[in-house]
């Protein structure tokens, strides 16, 4: 997914990659929670490392409110999945924000039986984000609140800030 | 002293060293660069917003260490570590293929080259 790299893969490899790894899960786990759990914990992990390639990349600096973590989210966005989602819905506090895409990238071909109704196709991206804040001190929750799959006309995904993560010691030394 | 030793006596110190830095300074310190010198040597680091943390003890002549500190970061960190998935991020890095592009970065820049006889 890099530009000018000869690593780079099709778009369409990718969403049908990710299509099957979705489908295998189902079989697998045989419970749409469980797939969903399981979905947010490898993107997670997906997220902790991503971020330093975001950093290596992007050299963005440290950010300074919510709102430069949101920009920074949505650049990412571009970076990775090359839609540009917008960004919106704060709310009052500030601690809390909306990513909107028009189009999934991650969900292309894709058509929910109606048995999986409860699956959270793209949870993937929700644990990529909680991931890739942690790792920059920032807890955050992520979750879906609207999704083309289920007939909405976008794609939603509210990030909410928790809190700083503190600079801290190891343990046992002072 | 072993390494394990040395590398704990380094965190210590950079830790309190930046909590004073960072309290007496006006300026933020937003690059993630420091650096000191003494009559004998200087100690570079380098701080990711993921609070990795680089450094590079140079000569004080050594020149353009701050790019050289980014330089591994992008280049070999995170190509040769982070993009390995049998790397574990939170422990020591093993990783022979680290060590060696570590080596050739270091050996290609302007400081090791221009390192006194």
């Amino acid at each position: 997914m890099r530009a000018n790299d000869p690593k780079k893969v099709s778009g369409e490899l990718f969403t049908l990659t990710y299509g099957s790894l979705v489908a295998q899960l189902l079989k697998d786990y045989e419970n749409v929670d469980d797939v969903n759990r399981q979905l947010e914990r490898m993107g997670y992990n997906i997220g902790m490392r991503l971020i330093e390639d975001f950093l290596a990349r992007a050299n963005p600096g440290r950010c300074y409110d919510l709102r430069d973590t949101a920009d920074k989210i949505q650049q990412a966005f571009k970076l990775y999945l090359g839609v540009s989602p917008s960004i919106g819905s704060w709310s009052p506090g500030g601690d809390e924000f909306s990513v909107v895409m028009e189009t999934n990238p991650m969900a292309e071909f894709v058509e929910l039986p109606e048995h999986c109704l409860g699956l959270r196709y793209s949870n993937i991206l929700t644990g990529v984000i909680r991931g890739a804040c942690e790792m920059v001190q920032l807890e955050v929750m992520a979750w879906f609140i609207a999704d083309q799959l289920k007939g909405d006309n976008m794609t939603e995904i509210r990030v909410k800030f928790v809190k700083r993560l503190e600079d801290a010691i190891p343990a046992g030394e002072d | 002293m072993t390494k394990d030793e040395e590398a704990k006596l380094m965190y210590g110190m950079i830790f309190s060293m930046k909590s004073f830095v960072t309290k007496v300074s006006p300026v933020d310190l937003r690059e993630g660069y420091m650096s000191y010198a003494t009559n004998k040597y200087c100690l570079n680091l380098y701080e990711t917003p993921s609070k990795l943390k680089f450094v590079l003890n140079t000569d004080t002549h050594a020149q353009g260490i701050k790019e050289l500190l980014h330089q591994l970061y992008t280049q070999v960190y995170v190509e040769y570590v982070v993009f390995n998935p049998l790397c574990p991020l939170n422990k020591p890095i093993e990783s022979e293929l680290f060590a060696t592009k570590l080596d050739e970065v270091v050996k290609q820049s302007p400081a090791y080259a221009s390192r006194p006889a």
